[in-house]
């Protein structure tokens, strides 16, 4: 090939008064942006290798870098834009297709933004967190249809199916080992231990290490069924059928055999550098009947202990496919939205394929109550939770609870620089190259997950308080403490809320 | 007494330890100056040891029975009173290197920059927590009680 059409997309300035030649940045980039000049005592960067993650910027112990975005641009044009001329740029080069990793980055309507909350004024008492008891324990699993009492006194009569009691309505959502690193997963455990919740495996297996987390542990089950065996299985509190996500609907996980090293390759039993290709549905389920097989399976190896979850990504009819899969036996239900993170997706598919999570969840759970069955299952909202504003926003929709994963590597230090794929990650996230794995110290990055639980749980019950709402339960599927502000009314009605002012 | 324990599964290589270590021991303890006009006199009193993916920062083990203590020639090598650390007086020293050749942990070095003296850890004379300790990024030295010691790891 001859001479590239790429331009660096990032300007690496380093201030020269500042820079002290440490070469902290050489030794952190595993990108070789950064190289040392012995003859000049100069550290040099090489732009067009940078991807913007900022690990260099971070540890500098001088303040001494800045990245930013390369100002060159093209003609300005409203149809072809910088992005779309580089994608064909690369795409010319490579003959490939693009890949990206992290949740979409384009600019849709974000709804979380368009919806705001209610607060009590005058006519009802609001409640003071910090003095009145506030209540955020919330149970997922299938509710019974109604309550058979004793005859006579005698206790309740009712059988409560498998629940999971999440001290926080947020849970991690499914990252595998693999597509992110054994001292990731290992914070995630230990967080959700820490702060009462779960985390997902992913579809990579469990690590033997991990098993102790067991009860504060969702496995799943994907189309591969990597690393599926019936200790796994029981270890867990809960299962977790991966039908899609929200990244790349109706594609298979990708692991490339780069990453599978020979833990990764026990864990998801198949052999050392092999790729990991799951498959794009999974070939025992092609109806909703073939789904109530797999979940009642699942059910009848773990002897009907746990709660079955089924995820899919939200993408058009989402509200009837919920329905078919609550009906299948799904004890909760998970739903993914466009911009749902990935360790490695199509971009085009990860920018074009699904629906926003605000308008699939609006749409489920009131076509779920309008069917009756609402209570058969629990509502899990995924796909870009930012914030405790989010979560409680979700709530009010219909949710029983999140699933979060980018804000979770987010807090563990991921800058969103979309490499994940490439297995370079500096921040020792989604890699596996020993040098970078070390850089997240589990008891670190537990500590920080925890922090990120507990501080949201404070901002959940300030919110809840102002609006005079004492538990979680009150809240949920409340859709009267939201209103929509610069929405259509099509987009208010699928959301279910009334327009800010009314 | 307190000293600084190794985590080598969570060093990282950065060597942010080296630098911190050598703008303690500063004149002017400011991280620019002290690269800029001290640098030639100035090394870091601690080794990043590294080999393939492993490494760790090792610094003076403070021993219980410091080898390096009997072997001075000069008496250069002692106890602080106050601290409890094992420092070179760097007066005293004369640079017969016979501290590098007994110490079991190779946590000492010669000065090759200014005067000829052994350049070891001070355990930052006293601070409540050692320079390379507190700037660490990953938590991979801890300053803890650790009972006793002798050579390697207590």
């Amino acid at each position: 090939m001859a001479l590239s059409y790429m331009t660096p997309a990032f300007i690496i300035e380093r201030d020269q008064s500042r820079c002290i030649s440490c070469q902290v940045c050489v030794r952190q980039c595993a990108n070789d942006v950064h190289v040392y000049d012995i003859e000049d005592d100069c550290v040099y960067s090489e732009d067009a290798n940078c991807v913007g993650c900022h690990r260099c910027v971070t540890l500098c112990p001088t303040h001494a870098l800045t990245v930013r975005q390369n100002p060159l641009e093209f003609r300005p044009h409203a149809n072809w834009s910088n992005q779309v001329l580089r994608n064909i740029y690369r795409q010319a080069e490579s003959g490939g297709m693009l890949l990206t990793g992290m949740g979409c980055d384009q600019p849709y309507r974000v709804y979380w933004d368009h919806m705001l909350l209610n607060a009590s004024q005058v006519t009802n008492p609001s409640i003071d967190p910090m003095r009145e008891p506030m209540e955020l324990v919330t149970y997922l699993g299938a509710k019974p249809e109604r309550l058979e009492l004793g005859a006579d006194g005698e206790p309740i009569e009712t059988q409560l199916g498998p629940q999971l009691r999440l001290e926080v309505p947020i849970m991690f959502s499914a990252m595998s080992y693999g597509s992110i690193s054994f001292n990731a997963c290992e914070s995630l455990a230990r967080a959700s231990q820490e702060a009462g919740t779960f985390y997902n495996t992913g579809e990579g297996g469990l690590h033997p290490a991990l098993y102790r987390f067991g009860g504060n542990t969702i496995a799943q089950v994907a189309s591969g069924r990597f690393g599926v065996h019936l200790d796994y299985l029981n270890a867990v509190a809960a299962l977790e059928i991966k039908i899609g996500q929200g990244a790349k609907p109706g594609i298979g996980g990708h692991l490339p055999g780069e990453k599978v090293t020979p833990d990764i390759s026990a864990t998801r039993m198949i052999p050392v550098g092999t790729d990991a290709l799951s498959p794009a549905p999974h070939h025992d389920i092609y109806s909703i009947e073939d789904l109530r097989q797999l979940i009642y399976a699942l059910k009848e190896a773990t002897g009907y202990e746990k709660p079955v979850s089924v995820k899919v990504a939200a993408v058009h009819n989402i509200a009837p496919i919920a329905s078919g899969i609550v009906r299948a036996g799904a004890d909760i239900v998970a739903i993914d939205g466009l911009r749902g993170g990935t360790g490695a997706a199509p971009t085009q598919v990860r920018n074009n394929v699904g629906i926003p999570i605000e308008l699939a969840l609006a749409a489920v759970d009131q076509r779920l109550r309008d069917e009756g069955i609402r209570h058969r299952a629990s509502l899990v909202a995924a796909g870009s939770i930012r914030s405790s504003a989010d979560v409680v926003k979700a709530i009010a929709l219909g949710a029983d609870a999140v699933y979060i994963a980018t804000a979770a590597l987010v807090s563990m230090g991921c800058h969103l620089c979309q490499n994940c794929y490439t297995g370079k990650c500096n921040w020792g996230i989604a890699t596996q190259d020993p040098y970078l794995t070390k850089r997240l110290n589990p008891d670190i990055g537990a500590q920080r997950l925890t922090n990120l639980l507990r501080a949201w749980s404070l901002e959940i019950k300030e919110m809840m308080g102002g609006m005079g709402v004492n538990a979680i339960e009150s809240l949920r599927g409340n859709r009267d403490h939201l209103r929509g502000v610069g929405l259509n009314q099509v987009e208010l009605d699928t959301l279910g809320i009334r327009a800010a002012g009314l | 007494m307190k000293r600084i324990v190794i985590h080598e599964e969570h060093c990282i290589g950065c060597r942010l330890c080296e630098v911190h270590c050598l703008v303690q021991h500063s004149k002017s303890h400011d991280i620019i100056k002290a690269y800029r006009r001290e640098r030639t006199e100035l090394m870091p009193r601690l080794i990043v040891e590294e080999s393939g993916p492993v490494s760790f920062a090792l610094q003076c083990r403070q021993c219980d029975e410091p080898a390096c203590l009997e072997a001075c020639i000069s008496g250069a090598m002692h106890r602080d009173e106050r601290t409890g650390a094992v420092v070179c007086d760097e007066s005293k020293c004369v640079g017969c290197w016979m501290c590098i050749m007994v110490c079991p942990a190779g946590a000492i070095r010669q000065n090759t920059l200014g005067t000829r003296i052994a350049s070891k850890c001070d355990l930052c004379y006293g601070a409540d927590v050692p320079a390379c300790v507190a700037h660490c990024p990953n938590g991979a030295l801890t300053y803890e009680e650790v009972l006793e010691r002798n050579g390697g790891e207590a």
